[in-house]
């Protein structure tokens, strides 16, 4: 809950945070140890100074870190967990649904965990759809087509195996597909962080939601054309919204280019938590106005209305969350601060 | 001593050819983005360039271009016997530099890792961005001026040479946008038009402002991503401590990553 200076109560749903384990005990080789390394360059980049952290809590932090971080200390009501694998890279995964459950159970009422498959398994991402669904009844996926699996270094939305594991999504009402375009290696003709592949997904699969992480960035005027003539295509701000603190302007400019060709009900905010915290995002997201040139060529708003449905009602829409009634719960289960 | 000052002033001569290698995605000179770390030039006028990219993920196919950018700009210097490029903490690093050392050329090279597909889809899609964003700038700075959209869209080359913008991106860009005109043969004379699409059709006067809504989407994806670009390439070897004032970030190499044209200030 975000308590607005006017004292209205925000409800806040983070939809992409992560509960990971890069550490070097669990890195199989140099690409673990450099996924990680780029993550952290992230965070000490673009993280105000006194939100950094240390590279060893960076790597991996603890059940009550993640408890305390997004909803005593930072105003999520509710968070979306993200699986990434990346088993050419870690022992155990980078962030297992199996661990991010188990992580979760210990306050069920405030967190969604999504799973992760890879199309490239064939048969066995179809089992394994079934076992997420059966074990632990995911509403949504997060895709990552960069992973290297064995030879293949990245894959495509589009791809033949990737559409019979959608069409199995589609049936058994796994509706909300969390897409991550990191950059793929090869085909090495192509461009690595292509999105052209959403726009066959989105227009071949109308009954999933398709939130693009980070708005196609580096890509976001592609992933913009692309939104605009699909009515099921979101974006999520993470790695946008933390150039409020360091380059404000410019985020001000992306935002009303979101604003104005994605729109205000298709935007979800996310820390994309361990890399930023929620705190000082949502905090300087409530106080940020857009520039009145940047607004006035654009001609779009950031109104208080319109950052409500971005921190939360819109995740709240698609994950088929009754707001009131989940305001009723969470009042009924305050936040508790972890004996440590 | 003055062995030092030749050397100094040979590699200056070699900073200054890198900055016509750019990074396609950015459009913007890899020596502006920082990614240049070391130029070296040996008594027998052998060159060493070493560049880092801002992450270990960057794009392997435009790392392949400018190294053989690189490489291409310095053998292009009359005094230089020889090139040595060193792509630095790369995932396909290995790949790349032994490609760009090898003497061989780009397209052969670089057809051995795609079944002897080439990278012309992905450059034309670059090169097009550049051109919109190129063109963006002057786009602006004309209506900044007062001229109305008629005049702008119907503009021949040979009016727009004779405008002369004086400082700011526009007066950076008018030569860079010129060159792109030539190089796709958009307009070769002075009759030609100024302002056709990358695809070589005209612009109506009442479609320039939608035109521009699409220009201004590229424009701000590219500067976005030169500012994270740079950003990571700043963060990329730092560490944070947390001391008793709290938390600071160290560079565990600091000073590894020379200033552009230090050669030349250290003579």
């Amino acid at each position: 809950m975000y308590k607005a200076p006017n004292g209205k109560e925000i409800f806040v749903l983070d939809g992409h945070t992560h509960f990971w384990d890069g550490s070097p005990e669990n890195q199989k080789n140099i690409h673990g140890k450099q996924f990680i390394d780029c993550f952290y360059a992230y965070h000490t980049n673009l993280s105000p100074p006194e939100q950094l952290w240390e590279k060893a809590r960076f790597e991996k932090y603890t059940e009550d870190d993640i408890y305390r971080d997004l909803f005593v200390d930072g105003p999520d009501d509710m968070a979306i967990i993200q699986s990434t694998y990346l088993r050419d890279f870690y022992k155990d995964g980078f962030s297992s649904i199996e661990r991010s459950t188990s992580m979760a159970s210990r306050h069920p009422e405030r967190f969604i965990v999504n799973g992760a498959f890879d199309p490239r398994d064939g048969e066995k991402a179809l089992e394994y759809i079934h076992y997420m669904k059966e074990e632990f009844d995911i509403k949504g996926v997060k895709m990552y087509t960069a992973e290297w699996n064995g030879e293949s270094k990245g894959w495509a939305l589009n791809d033949p195996d990737a559409y019979r594991c959608f069409e199995l999504c589609e049936k058994l009402g796994i509706k909300n597909i969390h897409v991550h375009k990191g950059p793929t290696i090869i085909p090495l003709n192509k461009d690595a962080f292509d999105v052209h592949d959403v726009d066959y997904a989105a227009t071949d699969f109308q009954n999933l939601n398709w939130i693009i992480e980070h708005c196609g960035l580096p890509r976001l005027d592609d992933f913009c054309w692309i939104a605009v003539q699909e009515t099921n295509v979101y974006g999520g701000l993470a790695v946008a919204l933390p150039f409020i603190h360091a380059r404000p302007r410019y985020f001000a400019e992306v935002i009303a280019e979101l604003l104005f060709w994605v729109g205000e009900d298709k935007l979800l905010f996310g820390s994309d938590y361990a890399i930023w915290t929620p705190q000082w995002l949502v905090e300087k997201f409530w106080n940020f106005q857009i520039p009145d040139d940047i607004a006035q060529e654009r001609g779009v708003q950031l109104t208080d209305e319109i950052k409500e449905k971005i921190l939360g009602l819109n995740a709240a829409r698609i994950y088929d969350i009754d707001v009131d009634a989940k305001k009723k719960t969470l009042a009924g289960a305050p936040v508790q601060i972890a004996a440590e | 001593m003055f062995l030092d000052i030749i050397m100094a002033d040979l590699e200056t001569e070699v900073w200054e050819r890198l900055e016509l290698v750019t990074d396609p995605e950015l459009d913007e000179p890899i020596t502006d983005m920082g990614f240049v770390e070391t130029v070296k030039v040996s008594s027998s006028n052998k060159v060493e360039v070493e560049f880092r990219l801002p992450t270990y993920w960057c794009s392997p196919n435009f790392a392949f271009l400018m190294a053989f950018g690189i490489r291409r700009e310095v053998a292009s210097l009359p005094w230089v016997r020889g090139v040595t490029v060193s792509l630095r903490d790369h995932c396909f690093g290995d790949e790349v530099n032994e490609g760009v050392n090898s003497g061989r050329a780009f397209s052969e090279v670089f057809a051995l890792y795609c079944d002897g597909a080439d990278l012309g889809e992905v450059t034309a899609k670059f090169d097009a961005k550049a051109f919109d964003r190129r063109q963006e700038v002057m786009l602006l700075a004309l209506q900044e001026r007062g001229l109305p959209a008629e005049d702008i869209v119907t503009m021949t080359l040979g009016t727009f040479d004779r405008i002369a913008f004086a400082g700011g991106e526009e007066e950076r860009q008018k030569p860079r946008y010129r060159a792109l005109l030539m190089s796709r043969g958009l307009a070769q004379g002075p009759d030609d038009p100024a302002f056709p699409t990358w695809e070589g059709q005209s612009i109506g006067p009442m479609d320039l402002k939608a035109h521009l809504a699409r220009l201004r989407g590229i424009r701000i994806n590219m500067e976005f991503n030169g500012a994270l670009c740079k950003g990571l390439a700043s963060s990329r070897y730092k560490e944070v401590e947390i001391g008793p004032e709290g938390p600071t970030l160290v560079d565990f190499i600091a000073g590894r990553v020379p200033t552009k044209g230090r050669g030349a200030s250290a003579g």
